[in-house]
């Protein structure tokens, strides 16, 4: 049996478990009819051109966990921002881990997307933003029909939250292969803000496929800062598809960290549903032996006087590859519009590979809409510089990674966070200069 | 120090450098002038062994010495610093911490320990006092922003931290206002001894006011054509080269 038939057949197991009476019963269903119809994408659509999931989904996965693996905090420690006090909702094989986790209510809900689907105090949020943003194709209506678990996250009116947000899936590897879909609910009121980092962490090398959604809210006046950390081990592979809805004057943010993992594909949307509004998103990729990272980026500008900032760098390093597709959709209504991407690479290898498409559709004529990518090699002038003070070639190169991939990480607001990701960085590059990168 | 012999070097097919010979004995500065296009700056970049430069004959001796063979940062080590006429910005890699990279390789490479934190800092303390750098400067990414002349006052910084054994200096008067002319060469001048020489490779005689060389050079068409003491740089800033080229000619 193929995965999908698997899938299929397990959905309604699944749906013996749940409520059928409640309207997410109806949601769930409807989900399940498009990916019967659907299927995993493929290489022949369009923007699956260059991402297969083929070596992915020949795999006999696991697609529900058979029980709770319990984990101590501190085999696991390493891969939280521990030096700083943060809320954290943690998973462990796709179960919630309350020992690992610190929740709350107290003024703001942080908390487990199984409670709110069921309990009635969230009913009325819930019905107002579950699915809502979230396209329905293939993969995010698989996610849609198997959603039950994942982080709630509610932030209410003028609440500037001070604690950082950790969500951290773990996998055990208890099971020979398994699949996740963690699904993610994210509302941000008006004028609150808060900050979110995620992560995806298998612990062994058994196959874990992750097919996450997240829906993100921010209203009016809201500031949002969503940080992916994705360092996974070899045998990890991760679809994120992450769609954010964003009132007046807002702010949203989704820096990516792609170090790691078999595949990667970030299916990140942005819609525009107010003016003045700003949407920003960075991401550094560096990797190298087979990996692969793809970022699938939307903005859609749909009403006037509002920002899109996309910058995005990639070092890819031997016979790795990336995509970058980046598709700004600016509405005739949307003037004043001011849209900026860029997309620059470095490719150390003969055997590394970048395909790397700006997709600009403008309806508006009264806009200012940039867009360059850049494939090249490291600055040779560069480097002859700083090898003529005495630094070797592996230590300049290494230099030289960092710095281009520096101004991304400068618009990181979490000190620690930025510390980590430049530790993650030098240890990419296998590197030890006279200071901490 | 540095003995230079029938060095001739091609980028590509083009031939640059077409039998140069210079002999820099420690203690020494020499000056090398002449025309766009002569060959100056190859010359300094081949010495300092920039790799898209072919040797095609002759050889470089540090020392006695065959150097030709090793890498630019192996150079570096054994004293070689070339102040470069257009320093590259490294966005995200402060002063401070390039500087403590660098020192610290050359140790490495020398088989000695870092270089204590404290005793960089004092160190990086005097020699910014010396060339009159701001301590916020030190924290700011390399080069990037900064004017022509705090890069060029920042390579001689780097030279000063660096202690070479020969110091290239090329077109480092270009960009330069008075004040800063002033304050970069009162740095050569004070790092300068007995043991170590300069090459100061320029196309006026305006610095060769303040770094006054015991040779001049002239460099043209790939090869040195005259030299003589410093009163032949006054004579290139009244009368420029037609007059060597003449020469040349009868």
């Amino acid at each position: 049996m193929d995965l999908k038939d698997k899938i299929l057949t397990s959905f309604l197991a699944f749906e013996d478990h749940v409520d059928v009476h409640s309207s997410i019963h109806d949601i769930r269903s409807e989900a399940i009819k498009i990916f019967e119809t659907q299927g995993f994408p493929s290489k022949k659509e369009e923007d699956w051109k260059y991402t297969s999931l083929k070596s992915i989904t020949k795999q006999d996965y696991s697609v529900f966990p058979k029980q709770e693996n319990a984990i101590e905090y501190s085999d696991v420690k390493k891969y939280f921002i521990h030096d700083i006090d943060t809320y954290k909702i943690v998973f462990i094989d796709g179960k919630y881990s309350s020992h690992l986790s610190q929740t709350t209510h107290e003024g703001i809900d942080v908390c487990l997307m199984s409670s709110a689907l069921e309990k009635e105090k969230y009913k009325a949020t819930v019905n107002q933003y579950f699915n809502k943003v979230a396209k329905q194709t293939s993969l995010t209506a698989l996610n849609t029909a198997f959603s039950k678990e994942g982080a709630y996250i509610h932030i209410p009116k003028h609440k500037v939250v001070e604690k950082p947000i950790q969500i951290v899936h773990f996998s055990t590897g208890n099971e020979s292969a398994l699949m996740l879909q963690p699904r993610n609910l994210i509302v941000v009121e008006e004028n609150a803000q808060v900050q979110i980092i995620e992560r995806h962490q298998s612990l062994t090398s058994n196959p874990v496929f992750t097919n996450s959604v997240t829906e993100i809210f921010v209203n009016k006046s809201a500031q949002l800062d969503y940080y992916k950390i994705q360092n996974d081990n070899q045998e990890a592979s991760l679809i994120d598809s992450t769609f954010v809805e964003q009132k007046d004057k807002s702010f949203a943010s989704v820096h990516t960290f792609s170090f790691g993992g078999k595949l990667t594909r970030n299916n990140l949307n942005f819609y525009q549903n107010g003016e003045y509004l700003d949407s920003t998103m960075k991401g550094i990729t560096i990797i190298g032996d087979k990996q692969h990272v793809d970022h699938n980026t939307l903005v859609h500008h749909i009403e006037p006087n509002c920002e899109s900032h996309q910058d995005y760098k990639g070092i890819f390093n031997d016979n790795s590859t990336g995509v970058f597709n980046g598709k700004v959709l600016v509405e005739k209504e949307a003037q004043k519009t001011n849209a900026f991407q860029a997309n620059n690479n470095i490719l150390t290898s003969d055997k590394a590979t970048i395909n790397t498409k700006p997709q600009l559709e403008i309806f508006a004529d009264d806009v200012k809409c940039s867009h360059g990518c850049t494939i090249g090699q490291l600055d040779e002038s560069a480097l002859f510089y700083m090898k003529q003070r005495g630094i070797p070639e592996k230590e300049a190169k290494a230099l030289l990674m960092y710095a281009f991939s520096n101004n991304v990480l400068s618009s990181v607001k979490i000190p620690e966070l930025k510390q980590r990701i430049t530790k993650l960085i030098a240890n990419k590059l296998a590197v030890k200069i006279g200071f901490d990168l | 120090m540095l003995k230079i012999e029938n060095l001739h070097s091609n980028i590509g097919d083009k031939a640059i450098l077409k039998g140069i010979n210079l002999d820099v004995k420690p203690g020494e500065v020499h000056a090398i002038m002449g025309p766009n296009g002569a060959g100056k700056s190859t010359l300094a970049s081949v010495v300092a062994g920039k790799e898209e430069y072919e040797i095609t004959e002759g050889r470089i001796l540090l020392d006695k010495e065959n150097i030709e063979d090793l890498s630019a940062e192996e150079r570096a080590h054994k004293g070689i610093f070339l102040s470069f006429q257009y320093p590259v910005e490294i966005p995200g890699v402060s002063v401070t911490n390039f500087m403590k990279t660098a020192i610290n390789e050359t140790r490495k490479a020398k088989g000695l320990e870092d270089m204590p934190a404290n005793e960089m800092l004092k160190m990086i303390k005097e020699k910014a006092e010396l060339l009159e750098i701001d301590r916020k400067f030190l924290s700011r990414s390399l080069n990037e922003g900064f004017s022509g002349g705090e890069k060029k006052r920042n390579e001689i910084f780097q030279m000063a931290m660096l202690e070479p054994k020969l110091a290239i200096l090329d077109e480092t008067d270009s960009g330069l206002d008075i004040d800063a002319l002033r304050i970069v060469s009162n740095g050569v001048n004070k790092l300068k001894s007995k043991d170590n020489a300069v090459i100061v490779i320029t196309h006026y005689q305006r610095l060769l006011d303040y770094i006054v060389p015991d040779f001049v050079h002239v460099l043209m068409d790939g090869k040195i054509v005259k030299s003589g003491d410093a009163s032949l740089a006054l004579k290139l800033e009244e009368k420029g080269y037609d007059w060597i080229k003449e020469e040349m000619k009868a």
